[in-house]
């Protein structure tokens, strides 16, 4: 039972770091209509510079610098590349950001090398014991964080006029645009929170129990993409929903995994896809995301 | 001159004899390692081609691409592999698991049809990423099939007492053919084909419908076209291409291994279609002889390049050189050359033309060009 709980708890903590990652993606679908492959690399990115820079800086200086740097990568993606395309098709500025992945996850991969990159957390390896359970630091932390966070971005989408420009561009670009919202501001911050929120989210996808940030720490973040589409890539709310499920999903499956060898070992990394295709085989606009209706 | 002998001269039927002739004459001066690159290149030119007639024609964007292959090069492993200790396989004759495997991907497709037919767009790229690690998980631990994580080695072709080894070799014009050199042949023959076949689907009834349904499904549906059943037919026949491109691929590798077939290997194969150009088999060959190219060549020659250090070394090796290149390639061609290196040769094309014949052509106004 005490199993079953710690991994409960574990799994809602990796899950809203998940759902940080998948906020971020949803932000820039909604706000552009362009799905971003190039998260992942963004993620890399503020993990690499907090790891970097946390020994000079020290660890909170860092996290500012590396979420900062971040944003600021995501911004120039968007004014960069994006908005420099004369494609018309969604479809193509998909595959330009897998471009813009392949150009970031290279280099970084290059200058991480082999190394495992600690990344200096006050929390480090300390346990906390609550009635006979015991937690990590880091998770309760990672937890805490990104409730906040989350809270805090949905006060401001709610009720900012940041907020409302944004929504408004997601509901209708052309009358949006027409109402005096400036569309290229709009997606232009839509790049960069999602940019910071995927470096909070860093951070905590590499500190303990995982060894610290290296190549495959992208590969980690791609776990997202599931949670950001089964809860509907375009639902905020789908997102927290999508990146809760996929973090349960793999933590139980990761914890009882000795209970179904007969699946193979490592079966936590493919139970978030396989619960992905489940539901998307049920409702192929995900939980949350609205049906397509077209009109001829 | 008869029309018969004026349209043997056309400049592109020209090209294409001269390039099949160099095709086949490499073979007999290439050094080993260029042989080996070269056929590395069909082999995704095969794969390329597959993705395009479902990426680039049909619109349902594939990540999966790399799951496939896999399956390719693994049926035929298994299909043809001796069972050993530890190591189980059916021991068929190896033309016959070629075949099987190819069919083996194309099944593999039809089970992922039920999706594939449902989801649009980018859920379904999502959706299909699910497939790399679907894979990747089978390959590291069906131990007996797939051989985990240090993979296989691959049986040689032997078609009708003809072996695809190094042994015996095969003597034509004083130039002993070793296996490099007879692959080289198989794969040029299957390029051709599959292109051949590419190009009457997308030239026939099917090629217009799935250009439809990229354009505009319910357009496509209203005329009559079954729009599920094509999205799961074109899903299928890719994936047969990439089953095709993975046997292919298992040959000349002589050993398969599962880390080859990650997602960066997916990414590899969208990148070829975006650089070749979107929709068109010369494209899908020209990208997959970019790409492919590059990381050999940069091996080899990249000492004479700046920024580029010995693998090992400190610095930018030859694979992440050219993976960065192509990243740039694919952004820059999305950016710049909309239509990819054939937009860009087409584009050439015209000028030439247009400088030939002086008076100028007609155009139509922007908002009457066909989109």
């Amino acid at each position: 039972m005490t199993t079953f709980i710690e991994l409960l708890v574990n799994g809602v903590s990796i899950g809203s770091v998940y759902a940080l990652i998948a906020l971020g993606f949803v932000i820039i679908f909604k706000a552009t209509e362009v799905v971003n492959f190039a998260h992942a690399s963004l993620l890399l990115v503020g993990g690499y510079v907090i790891a970097v820079l946390h020994e000079d800086l020290g660890f909170w200086l860092a996290l500012v610098a590396g979420v900062a740097v971040a944003a600021v990568v995501g911004a120039l993606v968007e004014f960069c590349v994006l908005r420099r395309s004369r494609a018309g098709d969604q479809h193509v500025l998909a595959i330009v950001t897998i471009g813009v992945d392949i150009l970031l996850t290279t280099e970084l991969t290059r200058r991480i090398g082999t190394d495992v990159l600690a990344m200096g957390d006050p929390w480090q390896s300390q346990v906390v014991q609550i009635g006979g359970i015991s937690i990590a630091q880091t998770r309760i932390a990672a937890l805490v964080t990104a409730a906040t966070l989350i809270t805090c971005f949905l006060l401001a989408f709610r009720y900012t006029s940041w907020g409302i420009a944004m929504r408004a561009a997601a509901e209708d670009r052309e009358t949006a645009a027409l109402m005096g919202v400036r569309l290229s501001r709009v997606s232009m911050g839509a790049w960069a929170v999602a940019g910071a929120l995927a470096a909070v989210a860093a951070l905590f996808l590499t500190v303990f129990p995982t060894p610290g940030l290296d190549r495959s720490t992208s590969l980690v973040a791609l776990k997202a993409f599931p949670a950001a589409i089964l809860g509907g890539l375009d639902s905020t709310t789908g997102a927290l929903v999508g990146g809760l499920i996929i973090g349960l999903a793999e933590s139980l499956a990761a914890g009882y995994q000795n209970d179904v060898t007969f699946l193979g070992r490592g079966i936590g990394e493919v139970v978030p896809y396989l619960v992905m295709i489940v539901i998307l085989l049920i409702r192929p606009a995900g939980l949350f995301g609205t049906r397509e209706l077209a009109r001829v | 001159m008869s029309s018969a002998l004026s349209r043997a001269l056309r400049p592109t039927v020209i090209a294409a004899v001269a390039g099949l002739v160099v095709m086949l004459v490499i073979p007999f001066y290439a050094e080993p390692f260029l042989l080996q690159a070269g056929l590395f290149a069909m082999a995704a030119a095969i794969g390329a081609i597959g993705l395009n007639l479902l990426t680039g024609s049909t619109g349902q964007l594939s990540m999966g691409h790399a799951f496939f292959l896999a399956v390719g090069a693994y049926g035929y492993v298994y299909f043809a592999g001796d069972s050993g200790h530890e190591l189980s396989g059916l021991g068929l004759p190896t033309p016959l698991a070629a075949v099987l495997a190819v069919v083996l991907a194309g099944l593999a497709g039809g089970l992922f049809s039920p999706i594939a037919g449902r989801l649009r767009g980018t859920y379904l790229g999502i959706a299909s990423l699910a497939l790399i690690f679907i894979g990747q998980h089978i390959l590291h631990n069906a131990h007996a099939i797939t051989g985990g994580a240090n993979g296989r080695d691959v049986p040689p072709l032997e078609l009708a007492g003809f072996s695809f080894a190094d042994t015996p070799e095969l003597v034509v014009f004083q130039v002993p053919l070793r296996a490099l050199e007879k692959l080289w042949f198989l794969a040029l023959l299957l390029l051709l084909a599959a292109a051949w076949v590419a190009r009457g689907i997308l030239r026939g009834r099917p090629g217009r419908a799935m250009g439809t349904i990229r354009d505009h499904e319910i357009a496509a549906g209203v005329m009559g076209v079954p729009v599920a059943r094509y999205r799961a037919g074109v899903f299928v026949l890719s994936s047969m291409y990439a089953g095709l491109a993975g046997v292919l691929l298992a040959m000349a590798f002589r050993r398969t291994v599962p880390d080859y077939f990650g997602i960066i290997l997916s990414l590899e194969y969208l990148a070829m279609i975006v650089i070749g150009g979107l929709g068109s088999v010369a494209g899908a060959v020209a990208g997959a002889a970019f790409v492919s190219l590059l990381p050999p060549l940069f091996t080899r020659y990249g000492d004479g390049l700046p920024l580029i250090a010995a693998p090992g070394a400190e610095g930018v090796s030859p694979a992440e050189a050219s993976r960065i290149l192509y990243g740039a390639a694919v952004v820059a061609v999305v950016l710049f050359f909309p239509g990819g290196l054939l937009g860009v040769w087409g584009r050439v094309r015209a000028s030439l033309a247009a400088r030939r014949t002086s008076h100028p052509l007609t155009r139509m106004e922007p908002e009457e060009q066909p989109t």
